[in-house]
């Protein structure tokens, strides 16, 4: 069955000063996948995923997203048009509570018009968000005041409140414990039902367990890809990793 | 999102405008005279507050959209014959219009870059003023004919008059800002506030917020400085000048960022602050100053900010 | 005079605004590189420096020359002390956040200017040159003290760029600016190195006003205009990089004084200011500025 590419990337290449972060990547990625993307430290991956989500313009290349040329749209565009992105570093409205957050990022899809949406269609739609996470009882705290594990949760929930076609989720359990890490896999499986998945991880269990394909990122290019038993053996992935 | 809150903030809101309106049969003349005024300047203040309080622009050149309505109303009067509410329809568009056109430019810039842009717009705008002095006669000002300070017939420099349209504005603003902070609107701005980055990536695009606030921003602060004019009756370059730009910021911090009774309360209290002690000195400006190092120091959130932490966190 | 020796007479009138200016956006542009805070009260620093350099002319009235040498050194002594003062009681309780140190400072600046107006007055007073000599040139007759004024001011750059370069204080102050997590690592007394360079910067802006003195007399509002100028210097030239702040102040300080010489001032001011709204609106760093604002 030929997959319907979701976003895919042409010669994208991305120059910080002399230094060239990502190199001519062509990429390809099919909807409805897990798709894992890894590397060593300073391999390009973040630069690579700014690029994806327009938080940063290329230096040459293009991007496209469900068959669009989305290179030249700003940031908030592209999430318009499914492209969600969860932060790295965790990125809340730390004084709002948790309802407020999650209704924040479905309240422009609900909205019609220059008047925001019905009341209780968006509690309904945040509350739904924040059940497929498990937040839903925290729903009334400000969330500066949840725990580091809860605020996580809650920038997932934030993506699910766009109902992206695509969830960009950057090394989404670092600093997570293992039992926190076994519940996130399993919301990760549940969240790919309907949308894809790009996972930019460290952990390489989480990233063996969840994904259907792995890209592996070396020095702005992609130095392999292939399903996690092919990287398990691939020679030149053990080389970058082990750094000989 | 709970119900039972809206009403409450609602009855309190309604209820301020009732003891204001109240007031007016109450209040000895000099008192009541100057209740007018604090009303009109705490719309401005109002204003302000939705660009500042809300949404965290950090503006220091506000006095440019007062100054736009001021000036648009006192030399239509002067020029054109306009009339009152004519000035006040044209002072709020003038303000409006000035607010997008500066917000195009400087909203491109963030922080500090921001506070001192809009510094150097009001300053030009400022500058303007003299450089038309063959019309506007610079520092001294000019009277606007009484003949046009009437709204419906009724002359303007009447006590009971000028009163009531001054509260007419100021209730107008409370509604506009209650509205805005209760409204889906409001909460993409608290959230610009708050984390710019993370609410540009919930798929919003911030400029256009930041825009829409400083033209609501600019249309009251405008129709503020048309009101202010007409209501008494004096154009002059002093209501352009830096100081017009930092007393709506000092006005807000004292009464609480982000409340929409704040800048009324913070108004008032600066207003007799420096009322009083002008009795006493000259430099009555110290008190402004001494204000505002205190205020930043002790109560960041200013009155009804720290009522708000304290005991009623329902506060719009 | 023809336009030769009238343009002659403009580029020495510019060259001495240029030299105070610089000396005040230095300080302005040292403050906000190290401490990364807009300090709004930098030109009440200025006007103290004119009004303590009065004060001590008077009270001393020893002669010209030995008034003026008093005055170079307590005044800006005066406005350093009260600048430290000011920090170690605001702007540190503030944890220097940009945002209300610029709402303090605009405090300080109006306290400041009011008990000068309470103290010194509301009038403006001069205070005599050290000296009374006339360069002669073919076509006029020119200040002596005015050309000592450019001289100074270039010693004291020089001083200040050794200082920062050369010296283990101006490596302290160097590494804060850099990063003030890591030079605290590195056992810098970072808490020190803001004090000194907030006092520092306040004498370098008195210094300035000490010079300008026997040109322009003392009065309780003559901070606003450096401020503004400063300001603009410290911007064009890019935020916290101190050789474009330099190089910024003469191409300001020279032009405006050609301008001011030739041309109606309001238009001119008018123009300054939006063309400079527009640098930041194009460049938010500066023209020169290399770190982010």
């Amino acid at each position: 069955m030929a997959a319907v590419t979701l976003l895919s990337t042409e010669n994208l290449s991305k120059s910080f000063g002399g230094l060239r972060a990502v190199d001519g990547v062509n990429f390809a990625f099919p909807a409805g996948e897990i798709r894992a993307l890894i590397g060593p430290n300073g391999a390009g991956k973040t630069t690579f995923v700014n690029l994806l989500s327009g938080r940063l313009p290329p230096s040459a290349g293009r991007v496209f997203f469900n068959g669009e040329d989305v290179t030249r749209l700003p940031a908030y565009a592209r999430v318009n048009r499914g492209i969600a992105y969860t932060f790295q570093i965790t990125s809340i409205f730390a004084a709002m509570t948790v309802l407020d957050n999650v209704g924040l990022s479905a309240q422009r899809r609900l909205s019609k018009g220059s008047f925001g949406p019905d009341p209780d269609t968006l509690e309904h739609a945040a509350l739904s968000a924040l059940e497929r996470v498990g937040l839903s009882k925290r729903r009334n705290d400000i969330a500066g005041n949840l725990s580091y594990g809860h605020q996580r949760l809650l920038e997932v929930a934030m993506g699910l409140g766009l109902e992206p076609k695509l969830l960009i989720l950057d090394e989404p359990t670092q600093g997570l414990a293992d039992e926190e890490i076994a519940a996130f896999v399993s919301l990760v499986r549940d969240i790919a039902r309907e949308a894809s998945v790009l996972l930019i991880e460290h952990n390489m269990d989480v990233v063996m367990e969840l994904a259907e394909t792995i890209t592996v990122l070396d020095r702005g290019c992609i130095l392999a890809q292939g399903t996690p038993e092919e990287i398990r053996r691939d020679e030149a992935v053990k080389r970058a990793y082990l750094g000989t | 999102m709970s119900r039972g809150s809206f009403n409450k903030a609602a009855a309190l809101h309604l209820s301020a405008v009732g003891v204001l309106f109240a007031l007016h049969f109450i209040l000895p003349d000099y008192h009541h005279g100057n209740l007018a005024r604090i009303m009109v300047l705490a719309s401005f203040a109002m204003a302000y507050n939705i660009s500042f309080g809300y949404t965290g622009l950090l503006s220091l050149g506000h006095a440019m959209f007062f100054a736009a309505g001021l000036y648009t109303a006192g030399l239509m009067a002067q020029f054109a014959g306009l009339g009152a509410a004519g000035g006040i329809i044209l002072g709020l568009a003038a303000g409006f219009a000035l607010a997008v056109a500066v917000g195009c430019l400087a909203l491109r810039t963030t922080g500090v870059a921001f506070m001192i842009v809009t510094l150097m717009f009001a300053q030009a705008a400022f500058l303007t003023i003299f450089y038309f002095g063959e019309y506007t006669r610079g520092d001294e000002g000019f009277i606007i004919p009484s003949l046009q300070r009437h709204l419906f017939g009724l002359s303007l420099a009447e006590p009971a008059v000028r009163y009531f349209v001054a509260l007419t504005l100021f209730a107008l603003c409370v509604a506009v800002s209650y509205g805005v902070a209760r409204s889906s609107l409001g909460r993409v701005f608290a959230a610009i506030r708050e984390n710019e980055e993370r609410t540009r990536m919930l798929g919003y695009n911030v400029f256009l917020y930041k825009l829409a606030a400083l033209a609501i921003s600019g249309a009251m602060a405008g129709a503020a400085g048309a009101a202010y004019g007409l209501l008494f009756g004096y154009v002059g370059s002093t209501f352009a000048s830096i100081q017009y730009s930092i007393f709506p910021l000092l006005w807000v911090l004292m009464g609480g960022a982000a409340t929409v009774l704040g800048p009324f309360a913070g108004t008032l209290l600066m207003f007799y602050l420096v009322d009083i002690s002008s009795a006493f000195t000259t430099a009555n400006m110290l008190i402004v100053g001494l204000a505002l190092i205190g205020l930043i120091l002790f109560f960041p959130k200013g009155i009804l900010g720290t009522l708000r932490e304290r005991v009623a966190p329902w506060l719009p | 005079m023809d336009f030769g020796p009238h343009l002659l007479l403009a580029s020495l009138e510019g060259a001495v605004g240029a030299a105070v200016l610089a000396l005040t956006a230095l300080g302005l542009s040292l403050v906000f590189g190290v401490m990364r805070i807009v300090n709004v009260a930098h030109g009440a620093f200025f006007m103290l420096g004119a009004i303590v350099a009065w004060w001590v002319a008077d009270a001393l009235d020893a002669g010209s020359a030995l008034n003026f040498l008093a005055a170079l050194i307590i005044a800006p002594l005066a406005a350093g002390a009260v600048a430290l003062v000011a920090e170690r009681t605001i702007l540190r309780r503030l944890n220097y956040n940009p945002e209300s140190t610029i709402v303090a400072t605009i405090g300080l600046l109006y306290v400041i200017e009011q008990v000068a107006l309470m103290t010194y007055g509301p009038d403006a007073r001069p205070v005599e040159a050290p000296w009374d000599f006339r360069v002669q040139l073919p076509w006029f007759g020119y200040s002596g003290y005015k050309l000592m004024v450019i001289a100074a001011s270039i010693a004291v750059m020089l001083a200040v760029w050794w200082g920062l370069t050369r010296t283990r204080i101006g490596l302290m102050m160097r590494a804060t600016q850099f990063d003030r997590e890591t030079a605290r690592a590195f056992a810098i007394p970072v808490d020190k190195v803001y004090g000194g360079v907030f006092a520092f910067g306040a004498m370098l802006a008195a210094l300035g006003a000490v010079l300008v003195v026997p040109i322009q007399q003392a009065h309780y509002l003559m901070g606003n205009d450096p401020l503004l100028l400063s300001f603009i210097v410290v911007i064009v030239g890019g935020l916290g990089s101190l050789r474009g702040t330099v190089l910024a102040a003469v191409i300001i300080g020279m032009s405006d004084g050609i301008i001011s010489v030739f041309f109606t001032p309001t238009l001119a001011k008018i123009i300054a200011t939006l063309v400079v709204a527009m640098i930041l609106v194009i460049r938010p760093k500066g023209l020169f500025g290399t770190q982010s604002a």
